[in-house]
């Protein structure tokens, strides 16, 4: 269960934008989790509603995309069908997309000054 | 939007951070990477289920290596220190690092326990992590190398089912392979699910009871000394 550490992380986060912007209050958060990060979204979803009572989350929805996995061959640019053998051209593939546990947005509602 | 309360108009800004959320952890990851090569120590993670045999693995290690090289560990554990104790019973200059209910370390943990640990004249230290096959893959410790110990009970499809911790592996230890006689078990089949989710797998057939397989194990672990 370290979707729960991973929400702190992503509320301590949040507040350090806050904080950057005075007065400013999270209403989305737009977050971009891989298939082989190891992270359930479920999960995420569950211990984010837990966690973000009086936090900067507090009024923020949290949307999330999942992220595919893909293996690509360096040498000639191919992407490997999923579960083949890891090797193409005589050498490892590497990870293209599918590791990804990224806070990639935050959508700030800002006072007009 | 606030057309009612007289309170002044607001917009939604966009702020974008591209961050990835365990930086936190990836920092002080990087800062004990700083620590273990200044020393001249080699960190390895060891992972693997509950039960995969990753004490018994250490302790023949030591044994193995005893008068050549100092050892050091952390071991993590959800509620007692009896791994730290059996590494230290082996020779091993062991903490425990008990982590409650949390199903991995981090690099927060390890870093807390090497104040509590004479560390830096040790020539291989290992992070025994917490028995699990998800959550620790995600977390950096700072180690020179993941190492993932898989026992020969636990099935030949687990590295197709877990394939998080199996990318993030730079060695799969085959343990209990004493267990072999008794058991229908492919070893090619699990080669094969390696080479599916690792890009260069690597395996190594150990046994902690015999010893099998430790010399070449051991050797692995040579050829990465700083």
């Amino acid at each position: 269960m370290h979707e729960y550490s991973i929400v702190a992380s992503l509320v301590d986060r949040v507040q350090r934008e806050i904080d950057a912007h005075p007065g400013a209050v999270a209403r989305r958060l737009h977050v971009r989790i891989g298939e082989l990060a190891g992270v359930e979204i479920d999960l995420l979803r569950t211990a984010y509603d837990t966690f973000r009572a009086r936090s900067a989350c507090a009024d923020a929805e949290l949307a999330i995309e999942r992220i595919a996995t893909t293996w690509r061959c360096k040498a000639c640019g191919r992407d490997l069908p999923a579960g083949a053998i890891l090797r193409c051209c005589g050498r490892p593939a590497t990870l293209a997309t599918g590791d990804e546990i990224v806070l990639e947005r935050v959508e700030l509602e800002v006072p007009d000054v | 939007m606030c057309d009612d309360c007289g309170c002044g108009d607001s917009e939604l800004v966009p702020v974008h951070v591209h961050e990835h959320l365990l930086a936190d952890n990836d920092a002080r990851a990087a800062h004990l990477r700083e620590h273990f090569a200044e020393a001249g120590v080699l960190a390895i993670n060891l992972m693997g289920s509950p039960g995969a045999g990753k004490t018994a693995v250490l302790e023949q290690t030591s044994r193995a290596l005893a008068g050549r090289y100092r050892l050091g560990a952390v071991s993590g554990d959800l509620a007692t220190d009896r791994d730290a104790r059996r590494l230290e019973a082996a020779g091993i200059r062991a903490r425990a690092i008990t982590t409650g209910s949390a199903c991995h370390l981090d690099a927060r943990m390890v870093h807390d326990a090497l104040h509590h640990l004479d560390w830096r004249d040790v020539d291989l230290f290992f992070i025994e992590n917490v028995g699990n096959l998800v959550c620790p893959a995600i977390y950096d410790l700072g180690q020179a190398a993941n190492v993932v110990a898989l026992s020969v009970t636990e099935g030949e499809d687990k590295p197709i089912k877990y394939p998080v911790m199996f990318r993030k592996a730079d060695l799969v230890l085959l343990t209990k392979i004493d267990l072999l006689p008794h058991l229908d078990v492919d070893l090619a089949a699990i080669r094969d699910g390696l080479a599916r989710v690792m890009p260069e797998p690597r395996m190594i057939a150990v046994s902690g009871k015999t010893g099998a397989g430790i010399g070449e194990w051991i050797a692995w672990l040579e050829a990465r000394r700083p």
